[in-house]
């Protein structure tokens, strides 16, 4: 008995001691960026443009050149990777075709970012003749959220029960009145869970845009879908290795990080808070 | 007392009686088949064989539903009682790899045929779930839902058909201040009338009860059980039930089905009283099932 009891103490404090790790690197992640770029943020930091060759001033272009391109990366991939998740899992027959694209599309979530940027740059700056845009960029960002977004919809479409299918069909709703009045809103927390998770990733990716969307400076703040963007990410890229005053650019660099954290955070707040709102409206 | 009974039914089904002097004669009380003479059926199967697959799990299966009568399928797990159920209003063909042969009569038209809309039959043959399964969505979009997907549009109307759909279901006393909060948080046997009410609102024909009362305690039961005999006035209704007490107290008619065979299928008080099949008494009497 008493052996039986030391080893549960022993493997109840391993995972005590794993979650704390876990929380050592998060903290610790979060204190250090904090703490040295706390110093760096004031409202100009936030409101103006960079000036005197990136040592002063602010990132307001780069935030808002992030804000675009991870909108219009969602506003592209959301439709796209919900439908597609749809067919996969309500219309497509079940079989080895299915299971074969359901692999496919897991492993293209593994695809290195940069892979993505190189793609992006052939088809769309090249080929669609987009150029060096928040267009390209977003649809660059887009297709790398995609796996993220399929997956995320078809877990969460496959967990509406069986039964609210078959109750809607018997009322002589047709398959997609089923599907667009009864699964989709059912299924609409998960969904957004994987739209919380592809712009935590989307926001922060700097490969992708190297080459189809983002410039270390532009002048001015973007008018069109058609413009060089700056981006947070790679702002910081940048700063830490470009320039000739690194001790200025290490200071914005840190403050940068710091913005783009709170970013992503914040988007992921409010997707949190919608869903919830969703599932108290839907799960009593 | 079934005399009576039955000379009623016969008016109220508008059977000439010139046609069944003969059986008149005869002693009615054992005369299962009598109810055969009566009304069309609402419903019926012919020679109807369905496979999963290779499986087969129903044989031969040829059965009429009379309109205004309740008609009980019982019979031990797994014989066939819900499979067949479920062919009435297609619901089968969600399940893919299933085959089906013979003939399915709605009011003399086959439902099988590839002119018949399956969602334009389900709205005609309704169906009440083993397990309550209310959408997600509250208890008034819940009754609404058939009516807006069929196509009506008038907010008053939705709402009148609401509301005479839960007075129908026996739930409109108690849930009527909750019409705006989630149908998930009503109780079990509440979610069933719901259910009902939700069958209702679109007007069907038919309504298939596949085993309603499964997951409910004896007091739910109890009230689910008073609104069948009520619906029963205006509607066909066929129900799959594993209690025998249960097909007793609410159907007019039985049928006993055993893995994949019907077979016998009569009035209720004869199949319980004095079944002809040697089975059909084991299963009764609890040897087996």
């Amino acid at each position: 008995m008493r052996i039986r009891r030391i080893a549960q103490k022993i493997g109840f404090s391993a995972l005590a001691a794993c979650m704390a790790a876990n929380i050592i690197f998060l903290g610790g992640i979060i204190f250090f960026i904090a703490s040295r770029g706390l110093g760096a943020i004031s409202w100009e930091f936030l409101t103006q443009a960079p000036r005197d060759s990136m040592t002063a001033g602010g990132v307001a272009p780069a935030l808002l050149g992030t804000f675009y391109l991870t909108l219009g990366a969602v506003v592209f991939a959301l439709p796209l990777g919900v439908a597609c998740a749809v067919y996969l899992t309500e219309y497509s027959p079940k079989g080895w075709i299915v299971n074969v694209l359901r692999i496919s599309i897991n492993n293209l979530a593994g695809v290195p970012s940069v892979v993505f940027g190189l793609f992006g740059l052939t088809v769309f700056v090249k080929y669609a003749g987009f150029g060096v845009s928040i267009l390209s960029g977003s649809l660059t960002l887009g297709i790398l959220a995609l796996p993220v977004i399929i997956s995320a919809s078809q877990e969460a479409l496959t967990a509406v029960p069986q039964s609210i299918r078959e109750a809607s069909l018997a009322l002589g709703a047709t398959q997609w009145e089923t599907i667009r009045r009864v699964v989709l809103p059912a299924a609409l927390p998960g969904i957004l869970t994987g739209v919380i998770l592809s712009v935590g990733r989307v926001a922060g990716e700097t490969a992708p845009i190297l080459f189809t969307a983002a410039a270390f400076y532009v002048k001015g703040y973007p008018d069109s879908p058609f413009s060089e963007v700056m981006a947070l990410p790679y702002h910081i890229y940048a700063l830490m290795t470009e320039g000739t005053h690194p001790v200025e650019q290490t200071r914005i660099a840190y403050g940068s990080s710091l913005i783009l954290i709170a970013l992503v955070l914040s988007v992921s707040m409010l997707a949190i808070f919608i869903r919830a709102r969703q599932r108290k409206t839907y799960h009593a | 007392m079934h005399n009576v009974d039955y000379e009623a039914q016969m008016k109220t089904e508008g059977f000439h009686p010139s046609l069944v002097k003969g059986p008149v004669g005869v002693n009615m009380n054992s005369l299962g088949e009598a109810d055969m003479f009566g009304a069309e059926p609402k419903i019926s199967a012919r020679g109807v064989n369905f496979y999963y697959g290779s499986k087969r799990a129903l044989n031969n299966i040829s059965i009429g539903f009379q309109p205004r009568r309740v008609t009980a399928i019982i019979g031990p797990s797994g014989c066939g009682k819900s499979t067949f159920i479920r062919l009435l209003n297609r619901m089968h063909e969600l399940v893919p790899g299933t085959r089906l042969e013979g003939e399915i009569l709605l009011d003399g038209l086959d439902i099988l045929s590839p002119a018949c809309d399956p969602a334009e039959l389900r709205k005609r043959v309704g169906m009440v779930f083993q397990k309550p399964n209310p959408f997600p969505k509250s208890v008034f979009e819940n009754v609404a839902y058939g009516l807006e997907v069929n196509g009506v549009t008038d907010k008053r109307l939705i709402e009148e058909k609401v509301v005479g759909s839960l007075k129908k279901a026996a739930l409109w006393g108690e849930i009527k201040d909750r019409l705006k909060d989630s149908a998930l948080g009503l109780s079990g046997g509440q979610q069933q009338r719901l259910c009902i009410a939700r069958c209702l609102a679109v007007s069907p024909e038919v309504i298939l009860f596949d085993e309603p009362c499964a997951s409910l305690d004896p007091i739910s039961t109890g009230k689910i059980e008073e609104l069948i005999l009520e619906l029963k006035k205006d509607y066909t209704i066929v129900i799959v039930t594993h209690n025998m007490q249960q097909a007793a107290r609410v159907s007019d008619r039985t049928a006993f089905f055993l893995m994949g065979d019907l077979i016998e299928e009569g009035r209720t008080d004869n199949i319980f009283k004095a079944p002809r099949d040697r089975r059909t008494e084991d299963y009764i009497t609890g040897r087996f099932g």
